[in-house]
């Protein structure tokens, strides 16, 4: 994948512009997965635009509208669309403002666990030895939790916060990235072309982060979409359980602990943030199998 | 009557860049006791012809032809279900791969046993001493023994003992061996071909033999047919065929054995049968 | 079984290499409880407060006020003896109350497994021999959707609908209130039968299956997606091809000589859901009120009962790792290709 500067280099287009190319051509084939792009960009735009969008504040309460259903049943107020949750705050501009918060959550935790992760895999594998042996054993140790618990137990040792959750949830993910890195580098580190920047005169760093990093990109592209997925899951799950971000933050897994109580009565106040979890945490994974699909060079052959 | 008729079998899969013709117009038959060999290139189709016969193609893949017999009885018109009753009973088949064509998971003597339970309707012990009578026709050593191995825990060459030994179990009028020793040792290709010529001549079933090698056609056929690009290209009996090959692309064939090549350099099909087959150049 | 004595090699050299995650396990337990906010004594005190000088006495009782390392030792001494201290709430030992708890998060446990693996095996192997079909895409669709679902919304919903709006299933808890029986085996499904109350058993069952579909969910998905994968990769070997040439049946070439190579990399799937389901086990006893060690372990963390989140942290860990053991164990006996 990496290499096709000299495959490329005879044809007049930049060769970074061809591999984006034919990884378009065979990403685009999968419907589901251009679907799920377009639902993460529309969702994304959401983020970025919502105060602009949401037609109230996030925390304004009506106190002349408690629990108001959505516009379309009987006794809905038509300033709020999708009706008000108990204390009369706007369940859309509440969801809309929420998308924030599940991005956010989702590129901190990833590029904390990647960065962290790819460097301790590097090192292990590179390393070998007593390093490695040490490091996976660390590894092993958190993996023998159930990622969920060990995520509400560190965050109760840190207290509960949005960003103690997501630290918690990038320490229980990045035993993920470590094994992988390990892995692939194990892998490459024999081939030849690594040995002949050795016997170049690559010092170790270089050797590592230069060449043998970016041919091991691609499963960690793909599990890092994976986990972007699984940590809103995760941030969403703890502040369900009242361990992630504390009310009124409208983040989408409180307002559902929030609206527990109200389940049987008011159907709407459960349904939306849920909803708003599922779908996007589906387009991403519709855009993770894409993405697998289009960068695994074993199934581009059929 | 003959065994098996075939009368311009055609043969094409569906693929992204339209419909692929495998198989054109092939036309052949085989009767009781007699070996025909099927020859050419990878490619040429002969697999892919015996397959459709078998009822073992894709459902990517379209077969039709004028005719398709096999004792009289048509095969074309048949139901999948009735076709079942058929095949791995009267006509039976090997594989190229021995190794890979049995199953890992479930031992030699379970493997043996399934046909005799699905076609012959033995009972337990009446299929274990089948088996046993099996390995032993095929020259296992030690059958009893064998009975619990897995696949994985033998040779190549005694896989391809243990697939003879399925095939031949219900006694099948017709048996089709597909490159049945191009995967094994030079030393075993020659006891499986013996082994393989022996059990046609015992029991006087028909054999079709699909080869690239024009030295396995010389020992075991009677009657030859030369197939290329999915055509085929000539038949006759395997003497005339060696004395007098009547077309350019068997001359080629021929001369690319390495005992009948002149001069210091081994002749490749290519450099001598250049000869257009369908209006366009060969590959 | 001839290959007895290897198992039982290769059983000892699994063992050998789970002792340094499990003592790497016992120092994460450990030092976990050392850093958490708050003096656990003030905490057991309460609002009363606590003179200086009962503070001093209850430390030393806990051995809080000695080296950390020999407080380890200690609680390393514990664990071989089965004692992980007394809860801080309810005074009793947290090993009894562990496996007073523990069977209602097994049974759980073990009915979303079975029914993950009773729809999901099926729906991948149709899915797989349907290849591209609408049949396919609907299959993995659903299956992508519950990959993707937030369980403990999927159990809010589930409430809604069968338990509000139809009213078919009750809410929380195992078995209704009009029934009382001593835990025999701790699995309420077995227990009901065995007291011979009418009814109970029916009762337990329906207290059963929205928590059983809920923790389901994602093992179903994991495991329908991972059976089609397996059965296409399978689909196309040799040894299929010898199966329809032997004239077997469909339902015979595909259920058994296809499924049972399948199902090698499916069960390695499944041993992986067990970490899945612990996870799993504490939303949705959370939402239904399951009386397991998931929700144990919420109260007890929100309670700040430190020796019950530190065994039970202890005891978790513990069984993923059998469960990972027994797992590779398995994996050995249904491939015949691995010999220890």
């Amino acid at each position: 994948m990496a290499d096709t500067s000299t495959t490329a280099a005879a044809k007049p287009i930049d060769p970074r512009l061809a591999v984006l190319r034919e990884f378009w051509f065979y990403f685009s084939e999968n419907r589901g997965a251009v679907i799920g792009m377009w639902v993460f960009l529309f969702v994304v735009a959401i983020a970025v635009f919502a105060d602009v969008i949401a037609p109230h504040g996030a925390i304004d309460q009506y106190r002349d509208a408690l629990l108001k259903p959505p516009f379309w049943q009987e006794g809905a107020d038509p300033r709020f669309l999708l009706g008000t949750d108990a204390v009369g705050r706007d369940m859309l501009s509440r969801l809309i403002y929420g998308s924030r918060f599940s991005l956010f959550v989702g590129c901190i935790v990833v590029s904390g666990a990647l960065v962290v992760g790819v460097i301790v895999g590097l090192v292990a594998g590179y390393a070998g030895g007593r390093v490695d042996a040490l490091i996976m054993r660390v590894m092993d140790i958190i993996l023998a939790f159930p990622s969920l618990l060990l995520a509400l137990a560190l965050v109760a040792v840190l207290g509960p916060s949005l960003i103690n959750a997501m630290i918690a949830i990038a320490i229980v993910q990045q035993p993920h990235y470590v094994r992988l890195t390990r892995a692939a580098v194990l892998s490459e580190k024999t081939k030849d072309y690594v040995v002949a920047a050795r016997v170049a005169g690559a010092r170790p760093l270089r050797l590592m982060f230069v060449t043998i990093l970016p041919n091991c990109l691609s499963p960690l592209i793909v599990q890092a979409a994976l986990s972007f997925s699984t940590a809103i899951l995760d941030a969403a799950a703890l502040g369900f359980l009242g361990m992630g971000a504390q009310p009124p933050t409208p983040e989408w897994g409180t307002m559902l602990a929030e609206a527990r109580e109200f389940i049987l009565r008011a159907w709407w106040v459960v349904t939306f943030p849920g909803v708003a979890i599922l779908v996007t945490v589906l387009a991403i994974n519709l855009m993770g199998d894409g993405l697998r699909d289009a960068l695994d060079p074993k199934l581009k052959r059929s | 009557m003959h065994l098996l008729e075939i009368e311009n079998l055609v043969v094409e899969f569906e693929t992204a860049a339209g419909p692929f013709r495998a198989v054109d117009g092939v036309s052949l038959h085989v009767d009781e006791g007699e070996v025909l060999a099927i020859v050419g290139e990878s490619g040429s189709g002969k697999s892919v012809s015996m397959l459709a016969v078998m009822g073992l193609l894709p459902w990517t893949a379209k077969v039709s032809a004028d005719a398709m017999r096999f004792a009289g009885r048509d095969l074309l018109s048949l139901t999948a279900s009735q076709r079942r009753k058929i095949i791995g009973k009267d006509i039976a088949m090997i594989f190229q791969e021995p190794v890979a064509s049995l199953n890992p998971c479930f031992t030699v003597g379970f493997q043996i046993e399934e046909v005799l339970r699905v076609h012959m309707g033995l009972d337990g012990k009446a299929r274990r001493a089948r088996a046993i009578e099996l390995l032993n026709d095929v020259g296992i050593p030690d059958p009893e023994q064998r009975l619990g191995v897995f696949p994985h825990q033998m040779s190549g060459g005694q896989c391809q003992r243990v697939m003879i030994a399925i095939a031949i179990a219900c006694n099948p009028k017709l048996l089709i061996a597909d490159e049945p020793t191009t995967a094994l040792d030079v030393t075993i290709q020659k006891q499986i071909l013996d082994l393989l010529m022996n059990l046609q001549i015992e029991t006087g079933m028909g054999m079709i033999m699909i080869t690239h090698n024009m030295g396995v056609v010389a020992e075991t056929a009677d009657r030859v047919v030369v197939q290329y690009k999915g055509r085929k290209m000539e038949e006759a009996d395997v003497l005339s065929l060696f004395e007098a090959p009547k077309h350019n692309y068997t001359k080629a064939l021929l001369a690319a054995l390495p005992d009948r090549a002149t001069g210091d350099r081994l002749p490749t099909i290519s450099s001598i049968f250049n000869e257009d087959v369908d209006g366009g150049a060969p590959a | 079984m001839q290959s007895l004595r290897e198992m039982l090699r290769f059983l000892l050299y699994r063992i050998g290499l789970l002792v340094p995650t499990f003592i790497g396990v016992t120092i994460a337990a450990f030092g976990f409880i050392r850093i958490l906010p708050g003096d656990p004594v003030l905490l057991m005190a309460g609002e009363r407060g606590v003179s200086p000088e009962r503070y001093d006495e209850l430390m030393r009782q806990f051995g809080y006020d000695r080296p950390l390392w020999e407080q380890y030792f200690d609680f390393l001494g514990g664990i071989a003896t089965g004692d992980l201290g007394n809860s801080l709430v309810t005074k009793k030992p947290v090993f009894d109350e562990f496996f007073t708890l523990f069977p209602a998060t097994l049974e759980l446990s073990i009915c979303a497994i079975i029914f993950a693996m009773l729809l999901g095996i099926p729906a991948g192997v149709l899915a797989a021999t349907r290849r591209g079909s609408w049949l396919d895409q609907t299959v993995m669709g659903t299956a992508l959707v519950g990959y993707s679902m937030p369980i403990f919304w999927w159990g809010l919903l589930l409430i809604i609908l069968f338990s509000g709006i139809l009213q078919w299933t009750p809410v929380s808890g195992r078995v209704s209130l009009l029934y009382f029986f001593p835990p025999v085996t701790g699995f309420m499904l077995i227990d009901s039968l065995l007291s011979g109350q009418k009814g109970a058993f029916t009762s337990a069952v329906s207290h059963l299956i929205l928590p059983t579909i809920v923790l389901g969910t994602i093992p179903l998905a994991v495991i329908a997606r991972q059976t089609r994968s397996a059965m296409l990769e399978v689909l196309g070997e040799d040894y299929v091809r010898t199966a329809r040439a032997k004239g077997l049946a469909p339902v015979r070439v595909i259920g058994l000589h296809a499924l049972r190579n399948a199902l090698i990399p499916v069960i390695t799937t499944i041993g992986l859901q067990v970490g899945v389901l612990l996870g799993g086990a504490i939303l949705t006893e959370t939402i239904f009120s399951w009386p397991g060690i998931g929700k144990w372990m919420v109260d007890s963390i929100f309670r700040r009962d430190y020796p019950a989140v530190q065994g039970g942290l202890l005891m978790i860990a513990v069984v993923v790792m059998l469960v990972n053991l027994i797992v590779d164990l398995l994996y050995g006996l249904i491939n015949p290709k691995i010999r220890y």
